[in-house]
């Protein structure tokens, strides 16, 4: 199972700021975190990643800077401030309010055999 | 490092080359792309994949670069107006370093120009009753520093330098060491002609040691209309500047036109005069050039106009009645289309076939020269009667060169439109043309007046 596009592009922001609020990282260790979690199920492409973080840098949700850890290369790092921490907390609120509409529906059809927790 | 990992290396330098041409993406984009790219490749690697089949599947998995590019294109669309960054604060790779001290040069040779007008003053020369020193000299004022912001960028030899320096120590003397009677029309020839002969100086600075190649040469007549176009607009903001400033201190009680007209105006003047150079130099790979675009708007307005005058001339088969002014003003006439064919070449994509523009611009130049023929026969026919002046050997030397180019230009552009030459012929002719301009320039200013005993 694919999750679909439109569901992917919805929750890509929730799943960058989730992940910042674990510790900073950078693109690629971003988008491995993502395959991780989501078992590879969630199909994120460089395209939908770095304009999506230059977006939430742009809105002040994370900041950005270029570092150079000993042994590594020069990187750019993200790091969530607490706008995008507050951010993050209103899109788990909508998200939860979804999963549990969607819940409620339960032994109504398909939704019955989805496991359905609030977003990571 | 081993053989294989320099090829590595080479296959990144080769995708970042090809990325980098990407509009949409910056150069810190592209330093992060890499990077992911380069973690991609470390982990196949570290899975058992050698580096070259490491590479591929990394590229591919990285997806189509129009799709990447059309993403950062949402999110920047700002990125797709060009903008002149003059902040630098986008990474601090070396462009940006070398950009910021371009600015810093840039404003000192401002300062200089700016500084170099109140000088005279320092010697008692005020800017009251000495307006022929001034006019004599305003070239002088400015233009160096404008070759030398030049020959900063061109990194200049010391031959160069010395040339440059040479040619602008010559102007000097032409300009203010001769004993040219004061009411001379010497005064207001070399007013004329010793900016148009120091243009040519900048120009050796702007080319550099390249001032064979024909390429090179259309570069500086890009260059010269662009400066021309910011100068303009930089003038006009200044006329709003000045304007605000006499309002609002004349407002509270302070006259403030004495600082105006004599600090403001003439410094920023010279100012203006590099930082247009500087703009021209900042921006020729950020924005579309529009000195093309003003002469595509323009050739057929001017067409129409000439064409009205020549019919009516013929219609009322009167002669052009030729005073100074006159003389003056059709001069300029046939520079200015002169100006609008230059442009047009060097904004033209060399390879089209020839079109309706093409065949427009054949007959604004076969009029000129009609105009041209028309202004020669009036002049000659002065020189025969009341014999020769230094006004009128000038105005029969221009003509002469503007006929020579006009009408060989007319038969080349004939030509091309018939399919019979390449357009790169007109263009070369063009170039290989800019030399006489300034010879003839520096032969108004240095060797007349001495052949008419300074009168």
């Amino acid at each position: 199972m694919k999750v679909a596009k439109d569901l992917v592009a919805a929750s890509a922001t929730p799943m960058v700021l989730g992940i910042l609020a674990e510790g900073e990282s950078y693109g690629y260790a971003i988008l491995r975190r993502i395959s991780e979690l989501s078992g590879g199920e969630l199909d994120w492409t460089e395209g939908l990643l770095y304009p999506l973080l230059h977006r939430l840098e742009r809105l002040g949700y994370v900041e950005a800077s270029w570092q150079a850890a000993v042994g590594e290369r020069r990187r750019k790092y993200y790091r969530i401030t607490d706008q995008g921490l507050a951010e993050l907390a209103e899109q788990r609120r909508q998200w939860d309010t979804v999963a549990q509409a969607l819940k409620k529906l339960g032994g109504t059809g398909v939704l019955a055999v989805m496991p359905l927790e609030g977003p990571a | 490092m081993t053989a294989r990992e320099d090829e590595l290396e080479k296959q990144f330098a080769q995708w970042r080359h090809y990325v980098q041409r990407r509009k949409e993406l910056r150069t810190a984009d592209v330093d992060e792309l890499e990077d992911h790219l380069r973690g991609c490749v470390d982990e196949l690697v570290e899975a058992g994949l050698t580096a070259d089949e490491a590479f591929l599947v990394a590229v591919k998995r990285m997806g189509s670069l129009d799709e990447l590019s059309r993403e950062f294109a949402r999110e920047h669309s700002d990125r797709l107006w060009k903008q002149l960054v003059l902040t630098g604060d986008t990474g601090g790779s070396e462009t940006d370093r070398r950009s910021r001290l371009d600015l810093w040069v840039m404003c000192v040779c401002a300062v200089g120009a700016a500084v170099s007008v109140k000088v005279p003053e320092l010697f008692g020369v005020k800017w009251q009753g000495n307006i022929e020193f001034y006019a004599a000299n305003f070239s002088l004022f400015a233009l160096p520093w404008l070759a030398a912001y030049l020959g900063w960028r061109r990194r200049l030899n010391s031959v160069l330098i010395a040339i440059l320096v040479a040619l602008f120590a010559i102007g000097a003397v032409a300009a203010n060491v001769y004993p040219v009677a004061e009411t001379s029309q010497a005064v207001v020839i070399s007013a004329i002609h010793l900016p148009i002969a120091l243009w040519f100086v900048v120009g050796l600075a702007y080319v550099a040691t390249d001032w064979r190649s024909s390429r090179r040469r259309m570069d500086f007549v890009r260059f010269t209309g662009e400066w021309f176009v910011y100068l303009v607009l930089i003038a006009l903001g200044g006329g709003v500047l000045v304007a605000f400033v006499s309002g609002t201190f004349a407002a509270i009680g302070i006259a403030p036109y004495t600082f105006i007209s004599q600090w403001l105006v003439p410094c920023g003047v010279m100012g203006a005069i590099v930082v247009a150079g500087w703009l021209v130099e900042a921006k020729q790979s950020v924005v579309e050039n529009i000195a093309p675009v003003l002469t595509r708007l323009f050739t057929p307005l001017f067409t129409a106009v000439l064409l009205a005058f020549l019919v009516a001339v013929v219609w009322t088969s009167a002669g052009i009645n030729i005073e100074r002014n006159a003389l003056i003003l059709f001069n300029l006439l046939l520079v200015v289309v002169l100006g609008l064919l230059l442009y047009s070449l060097s904004a033209r994509d060399p390879l089209t076939p020839p079109g309706l523009f093409d065949r427009l611009q054949l007959a604004l130049v076969v009029s000129a020269l009609a105009i041209d023929v028309l202004v020669l026969v009036e002049i000659t026919g002065r020189i025969t009667e009341f014999g020769t002046t230094p006004n009128r050997i000038v105005a029969l030397g221009e003509n002469v060169v503007l006929l020579v180019n006009l009408a060989w230009s007319a038969w080349l552009l004939a030509r091309f439109v018939l399919r019979r030459t390449p357009f790169a012929a007109l263009e070369q002719w063009q170039t290989g043309y800019l030399p006489v301009y300034a010879a003839w320039a520096w032969i108004v200013v240095f060797v007349l007046p001495p052949l008419f005993n300074y009168a």
